[in-house]
């Protein structure tokens, strides 16, 4: 116990520098993929029949191919079609573009538990389709998907820890090279579990604050 | 104002409209009976573009009705409607869900239709639960919110499609004077109803629907008091005398 209370204090500088990317890695990939899961999920119930097939089509697509496939795709490939992207950017859109498919299903899962009588009520104060959406369907469908968006949050916080595959020096990768190099397994690995349990708990209470906010409509 | 020309709707093998041809003048009040599922919602839901048709032709003051055309959110400002289940936007207050349309579809500046709005709301008796959410207000208040969210939009006329069913028999009163002084003041209406008293009093014609055709037609007192069908009198001497 003495000897890992001064081991972390030793590694805890080295790992907070980890630390910082990992949640420069997670938000990056948390905005592009809610970004992108909300155009894949607004096309596939926008009625228009490719619209909807195309993003049935890449939700499908992305679902099929690992993370750790798309990130090395982007990282080792890319250069050779003349995109040259830094690890730090290729972990972000690899992520984001992971688990846009997860967010576009749970999108679309909350848009379509809307009430029928909601849309043509809009309908029927001559509210279009965007329209529809902005005001009264997404409103109400935020309620519905927060619950699965913070576990998608926290699998995503975990999952930046792939980046260390295409040497994004994030906590995981950071803990396992003082590991390689001071042979203190147990404590390195202990202390990277601890991190990563610590920003995984504010995401949780993050996520219950919302649901009870959300409850009181 | 309201012309519908052998309008024929069917869903899949079912047809629910089998030609229906009426008319809906400036200021009368018309009310729809008839058994469940003889096509009184459709035929409603056809004339504001909810729901398309497949034959015939549907007018509003001239202008053909297609729920696909641009034309649409015109008519639906023109012609307003109140459903069964309310259908207030659950999220939002009442004087909320009151000036949503003006807002946000008629571009009215906010603190105009906050203050129409409002007026709206004390119109139906609801002044003071401007900032109700629905769920903390009665069947029947919802009901009367959605009567002010309708007149809010400034229609030349409102459809009202069965307001009183989803409701408890003691809140049904409450609905149905709001709509009663509605049609007093001359508002144009449109009304698919189980209610016969509010049909003998207020509306000024009733059309007698089964099996998606007009059975019988004419004023109300003539049509729920001397039916000369066989199938109308049939109708409304079970709901009248349901034991």
């Amino acid at each position: 116990m003495e000897n890992f209370a001064r081991d972390a204090v030793e590694f805890l500088p080295i790992l907070m520098h980890g630390v910082a990317l990992t949640i420069v890695v997670t938000l990056g990939s948390l905005a592009l993929s809610t970004l992108l899961g909300l155009v894949w999920a607004l096309m596939r119930v926008s009625g228009i029949a490719p619209l909807s097939w195309t993003s049935a089509a890449i939700i499908n697509l992305i679902r099929g191919i690992p993370i750790i496939v798309l990130l090395f795709y982007l990282y080792f490939v890319m250069p050779d079609l003349g995109v040259t992207l830094s690890a730090l950017q290729a972990a972000i859109i690899g992520l984001g573009i992971a688990y846009s498919a997860y967010q576009a299903e749970n999108f679309r899962a909350g848009i379509e538990a809307i009430d029928k009588g909601q849309i043509e009520a809009a309908q029927a104060i001559g509210m279009g389709w965007g329209l529809t959406m902005r005001r009264v369907v997404l409103p109400q469908a935020v309620r519905i998907v927060l619950p699965p968006y913070g576990n998608v949050m926290i699998m995503m916080l975990k999952d930046s820890s792939q980046a260390s595959t295409i040497t994004v020096a994030e906590l995981a990768l950071q803990g396992k090279l003082i590991a390689s190099s001071t042979f203190k397994n147990t404590s390195v690995f202990t202390l990277v579990a601890l991190m990563y349990l610590t920003m995984s708990i504010p995401l949780i209470l993050l996520v219950r604050h919302f649901e009870k906010r959300a409850g009181h409509r | 104002m309201i012309e519908l020309r052998d309008v024929r709707k069917r869903f899949g093998n079912h047809e629910v409209l089998k030609g229906i041809t009426a008319s809906v003048t400036k200021g009368e009040v018309v009310c729809i009976i008839g058994p469940s599922g003889s096509g009184k919602s459709t035929i409603l839901r056809c004339i504001n573009g909810l729901e398309s048709y497949d034959a015939g032709d549907i007018t509003i003051e001239g202008t053909p009705v297609d729920r696909n055309a641009a034309s649409i959110v015109a008519i639906r400002t023109r012609v307003s409607m109140v459903f069964q289940r309310f259908n207030l936007f659950p999220h939002r207050t009442a004087l909320e869900n009151v000036i949503e349309g003006p807002v946000f579809v008629k571009k009215e500046p906010r603190s105009q239709a906050i203050e129409r709005g409002r007026a709206l709301l004390a119109q139906v008796g609801l002044a003071d639960k401007a900032d109700a959410h629905p769920t903390q207000l009665s069947g029947g208040q919802q009901q009367r919110v959605a009567i002010a969210r309708a007149l809010a939009m400034q229609p030349k006329a409102i459809l009202f499609d069965e307001p009183t069913s989803a409701l408890d028999p003691e809140l049904v009163g409450e609905v149905l004077s709001v709509m009663r002084k509605l049609a007093e003041a001359g508002m144009t209406m449109v009304v698919v109803t189980h209610e016969m008293g509010f049909a003998r009093e207020v509306a000024d014609r009733v059309l007698f629907i089964d099996g998606g055709v007009i059975v019988e037609q004419g004023p109300a007192r003539d049509v729920l008091n001397q039916p000369q069908h066989a199938r109308t009198q049939d109708f409304l001497r079970r709901v009248l005398h349901p034991m």
